[in-house]
């Protein structure tokens, strides 16, 4: 297996990163967020890239990663659908939402389809809650949603 | 009393709005270049008589806050001003509409903040799943630089000041102070043992402050106005409570939103006037300010006969008549939190709502102290087995010893954020609970949506 490496303008990116902060360690669940960006998941071979490039230990990253939500223990589908879950969300709908998502990708809440484009998850409050039901499409949020929309929404990222 | 004011949403919905021409046009940076050629304790006196109230959900007051850093900064132990926007509450949605509407305005309450606390560097936490909120940061920063206004010399003025975003990684936990600086710092989001406080040492084990967004968005419109006058927009200016603020709505209303007007309005006008009025039905109940408040129940009076009491004004009174204030709420046994309400119509069963956020509460536990991991999944357990008609009457009454249990034995402030709100709905709607256990289940409407 090919060893983990930022890609050039990616690693300029980091320079810029590390001087925002007093020391490298602050770096790195913005360097994370970088690898992920790239990798779609952080390996453990992300996880010692990392640690040697800010100086931290490899046990220290993997750490972090494995506290937050949103850095991906596994690889995942090419696109993450994220349904909001939380109150707001659900007295608004959000169950018919999820619902709707599973039986059109046919897969379950965690599950990728067969053809590695979409994994599906759900998530707690998005800040979103007066735009509700909402979803998450990779970086992009649809609001104020009806099943048609999903649809829509879902025929684009499958197609 | 509602009266909605236009100082912080004045450039919400205007094309561009969160360019700098815009936030120029409407006289955007003179209040930063005014502070920073203040006397310092001219600029924290100005601060705490505005009486701005943390927007973050404690409502500790922002200028005395500012007041507590040490006096002057040493050199060797530079200052941090640390802005949260984290925005995870559930129910909570307004310093989203701030970052993208409005970033600016959130820019240049950091170059007041900084110089206000002897710092040179802000950092605005903002979580990761709000990608246009941050570029739209980013972009503010980079328009105001490339202006001169921040950087080496801002407005030509000898004090350094620079602004960073900073992103988590999905926590709700690093909403919570001292997770979010471990969190800045590169490590786990786990709250740190209070004292030391942020002030003697925070971001980086230097003097901080932390200050919700909302609240340092507030600054140079509470400066432009003079800060008494600004404090005196509110009904409760004598509680200390002062200005105006964005009240959010959701739930079961007809049209949520975001919402600005002045400290002291009610809930009855949050949900009617501006909420439009509840849908589908009446009115079962709000959780007045992010979930962790506990619940307000429409039938509700105020009990408050000592004339002491920050409600006695309102003795006899409905509670959704209570202008929502940090000290009225406070009193009332509730919270006003993020000043985000979410309705509950009577359709909905309240029983699958608790479990709702139970489920929450449970997956958000950041696990370093027993009693808030342990009980949050006991919490959740039960009242998944009550959701499947599989509790028994002892096990409801269980409930309220978890809860109790965790109350007060917990690092941070997460653990009695869940068991408060637990045992409003227990002790609010014992009825539905008990009705709930009895026929297994069958009782409730099974309904969370409309
Ligand atoms: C579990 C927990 C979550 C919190 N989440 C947030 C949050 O998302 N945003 C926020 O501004 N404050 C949050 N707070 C409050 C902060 O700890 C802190 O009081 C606040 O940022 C201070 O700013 P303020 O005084 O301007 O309100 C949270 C507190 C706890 C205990
Ligand atoms: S109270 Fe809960 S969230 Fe807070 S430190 Fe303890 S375990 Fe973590
Ligand atoms: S509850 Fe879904 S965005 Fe807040």
């Amino acid at each position: 297996m090919t060893k983990f490496a930022l890609s050039p303008d990616r690693e300029k990116h980091v320079e810029e990163i590390l001087s925002r902060y007093p020391n490298r360690q602050a770096a790195c669940i913005p360097v994370l967020h970088l690898c992920q960006e790239q990798n779609g998941w952080i390996s453990d071979d992300v996880v010692e890239w990392v640690a040697a490039r800010l100086d931290l230990s490899a046990a220290h990253v993997k750490g972090v990663v494995t506290f937050y939500t949103l850095f991906n223990k596994e690889p995942v589908g090419k696109h993450q659908v994220w349904v909001c879950q939380t109150l707001s969300c659900a007295l608004r709908g959000a169950d018919e939402i999820l619902h709707h998502c599973e039986k059109r990708l046919g897969i379950h809440v965690g599950q990728t389809t067969k053809d590695g484009k979409v994994t599906l998850r759900t998530a707690e409050c998005l800040a979103s809650c007066g735009t509700a039901p909402m979803i998450q499409v990779d970086k992009d949020y649809y609001e104020n949603l009806t099943t048609a929309e999903v649809d829509r929404i879902l025929d684009r990222l499958i197609k | 009393m509602l009266r909605q004011t236009t100082y912080l949403t004045k450039r919400y919905g205007v094309p561009e709005g969160w360019t700098l021409p815009v936030y120029e046009r409407d006289g955007g940076y003179e209040q930063a270049k005014r502070a920073l050629s203040m006397p310092r304790e001219a600029l924290v006196e100005e601060m705490k008589a505005a009486n701005i109230r943390g927007r973050g959900g404690a409502g500790f007051p922002m200028g005395v806050k500012w007041s507590f850093m040490p006096w002057p900064p040493k050199p060797e132990k530079p200052h941090y001003l640390v802005i949260n926007a984290d925005e995870g509450e559930p129910g909570t949605f307004k310093d989203r509409t701030i970052m993208e509407l409005d970033p600016h305005a959130v820019v240049e309450g950091c170059i007041i903040g900084c110089f206000g606390i002897g710092a040179h560097a802000a950092y605005i936490y903002v979580r990761d799943e709000l990608h246009l909120s941050k570029a739209r940061l980013w972009g503010a920063i980079k328009e105001a630089r490339a202006k001169g206004y921040l950087g080496a010399k801002p407005f030509g003025i000898d004090y350094p000041v620079e602004v960073y975003v900073h992103t988590g990684a999905g926590a709700y936990i690093c909403g919570e102070e001292t997770s979010l600086l471990n969190s800045l710092e590169g490590k786990r989001g786990e709250p740190r043992l209070k004292p030391p406080f942020p002030a003697q040492s925070g971001a980086f084990g230097m003097p901080t402050t932390v200050n919700n967004l909302e609240t340092i968005a507030a600054v140079p419109v509470a400066l432009a106005m003079g800060g008494d006058a600004f404090s005196k927009l509110s009904d409760l200016h004598d509680q200390k409570d002062g200005g105006c603020r964005l009240y959010g709505v959701s739930g079961h209303v007809n049209t949520p939103g975001v919402f600005e007007a002045c400290v002291g309005l009610t809930l009855r006008e949050l949900i009617y006037d501006l909420g439009g009025g509840v849908k589908g039905g009446e009115l079962l109940g709000v959780i007045p300010g992010g979930s962790s408040c506990p619940i307000l129940r429409p039938d509700e009076v105020v009990n408050a006969p000592d004339a002491k009491s920050p409600l006695h004004r309102w003795h006899g009174k409905n509670v959704l008549d209570v202008p929502m204030g940090v000290e009225t709420y406070r009193a009332l046994g509730t919270m006003l939190g993020t000043c985000c309400a979410i309705v509950l119509n009577k359709n909905t069963d309240i029983v699958l709502a608790m479990h709702n956020l139970m489920r929450f509460y449970r997956h958000e536990s950041c696990g370093q102290c027993t009693p808030c991991r342990e009980g949050s999944a006991w919490l959740f357990r039960i009242l998944d087995r009550m959701v499947h008609g599989e509790a028994t009457m002892e096990e409801l009454d269980r409930l309220h010893e978890i809860a109790d249990n965790i109350m007060g034995n917990t690092i941070c402030a997460f653990g009695e954020g869940t068991a408060m709100p637990a045992l409003g709905f227990l002790r609010k709607y014992r009825k539905e609970f008990e009705e709930h256990v009895r026929t297994k289940g069958k009782s409730g409407t099974g309904r969370l949506a409309l």
